[in-house]
């Protein structure tokens, strides 16, 4: 059996791990997990991984969670091209410090301004007090302007001049909150020009394609009662 | 210019830091950041790192935040001995793994568990809220059950059969509310032995850990207020 991948392309890092895979031509088998339908929560996939979050990796006997790890374990196994994580110490170290970061940061403010503006709404039928959406967006926007100053500065790409994994990682978590009506483009030109040039790299056709479902989560019909207590009580945390 | 590290050894990921380095034999210059006085808040120190926080490193022109880069950059750069970062894909593979989950499963309960029992009660004078910190210990639980029930019950140490990086960044955040009087380690006999395996690789590079920990700590800063704003939005979790 080869390299088996167990995703669902409505999560920011399933879809940083897809595109990765896709775009450097790593065959693999693609293993759907709906987290809609709480399929993460199946014993089977729970054999995959225990703690029962996509992404998640099988390749023969060897199981692995955790996008970064993930990421990495596919550079490294497959040679892939030097950039996507750089052998030289501190262009490494970069790539490093952005993906180390991104964990508390903007991956936290972006799931949780694409729940709160539309997920719980619009799929879960609860409404969110507005002033917790507004404390959210207001912190997504203040890491939004730590990608733009800290990391992003006037280089190319988010770790320096050329594309790496911290673009994948970046690029998919801001999906997000673009899926639920977020202008995260609009007023920010650099960081605009930064998405071009990563779609670029990408293809504009795994890019897109990567993004057709969690794009369309806006057009899905109401959740089933049975969906919303399955569901209910593992994303209340993303209301805090 | 050597090496500086910049780092307030209350920080677990400081202490990770300057562990790492005393026990691999790196030279290096340690710049004291005091977060009690709001060090890390000043523009001399944002210049080293805009985040505003500790761990940072300065090599020369070289800046870098963010602890687990810092361990790497410097397990690569001194060629750190191999257990620390193995170079085997599987090996390495296992201790990326623990060192991108622990951000959200690891640090960020056990920090708000320390928060509660002693920094802000200190700096609030309001005793610690009994009910606040049940249901933050709650939320440290799944993660310190994993790491018992399932990591170590395969393996001595959390990434492989050596002591690594993710030991190391574990041991030092869960001594966080160890050392303030909330024993993690109490009902998980394997975490427990871990602990004493993980200290007994270590050695005397360890710093020592004083029980009067917080009144020290925060004897320093003046009027006994915390400067800039209390990291409440950790416990708001």
């Amino acid at each position: 059996m080869g390299l088996e991948l167990y995703l669902d392309l409505l999560s920011q890092p399933c879809r940083a791990v897809y595109i990765f895979a896709k775009r450097n031509g790593i065959p693999f088998e693609l293993r759907p997990v709906e987290l809609l339908k709480g399929q993460h929560h199946s014993d089977a996939f729970a054999q995959v991984n225990r703690l029962k979050k996509v992404p998640a990796l099988k390749d023969g006997d060897f199981t692995l969670a955790e996008s970064v790890a993930i990421l990495l374990y596919l550079s490294r196994k497959y040679e892939v091209p030097d950039h996507w994580y750089p052998q030289d110490l501190q262009a490494c170290a970069r790539v490093d410090e952005y993906l180390a970061w991104q964990h508390t940061a903007l991956r936290s403010s972006c799931t949780r301004a694409m729940w709160q503006k539309m997920m719980f709404p619009v799929f879960l039928g609860e409404q969110v007090p507005p002033e917790t959406l507004a404390s959210t967006l207001a912190e997504l926007d203040r890491c939004l302007q730590l990608l733009e100053d800290k990391f992003l500065k006037d280089q190319d790409f988010v770790a320096g001049p050329h594309i790496s994994v911290a673009d994948l990682v970046a690029i998919t978590e801001l999906m997000h909150p673009v899926s639920a009506g977020c202008q995260v483009f609009k007023s920010r030109p650099k960081l605009a020009a930064w998405r071009q040039r990563v779609e670029a790299e990408v293809g504009k056709d795994l890019f897109q394609e990567a993004h057709a479902a969690v794009m369309k989560v806006k057009d899905l019909p109401p959740a089933d009662p049975a969906i919303k207590e399955k569901l209910k009580s593992s994303v209340q945390v993303l209301l805090q | 210019m050597p090496l500086e590290l910049f780092l307030d050894l209350y920080s677990p990921p400081c202490r990770a830091i300057y562990i790492f380095a005393r026990k691999n034999g790196i030279p290096f210059e340690l710049r004291s950041v005091e977060l009690g006085r709001g060090e890390h808040l000043k523009p001399e120190f944002l210049k080293v790192n805009p985040l505003g926080k500790v761990p940072a490193l300065k090599d020369g022109d070289f800046l870098l935040a963010e602890s687990v880069a810092i361990l790497l950059y410097l397990s690569r750069k001194y060629h750190a001995a191999a257990h620390w970062y193995p170079p085997e894909l599987q090996a390495c593979a296992r201790v990326d793994e623990y060192l991108a989950w622990q951000h959200t499963a690891v640090q960020l309960p056990a920090t708000n568990v320390y928060l509660c029992k002693s920094l802000l009660p200190y700096f609030s004078g309001q005793s610690v809220d009994p009910v606040r910190l049940d249901r933050l210990l709650g939320k440290l639980k799944p993660a310190l059950q994993h790491l018992d029930r399932e990591v170590l019950a395969a393996k001595p140490f959390l990434a492989t059969e050596q002591l690594s990086l993710a030991d190391l960044m574990a041991f030092t955040e869960l001594m966080q509310p160890t050392a303030v009087g909330c024993d993690v380690f109490q009902d998980w006999p394997r975490l427990a032995a871990w602990r004493a395996r993980v200290e007994a690789g270590l050695g005397p590079e360890l710093p020592s850990w004083p029980r009067s920990w917080c009144r020290d700590c925060w004897s320093g800063s003046a009027e006994g207020v915390w400067p800039g704003p209390l990291p409440c939005t950790l416990l708001s979790q």
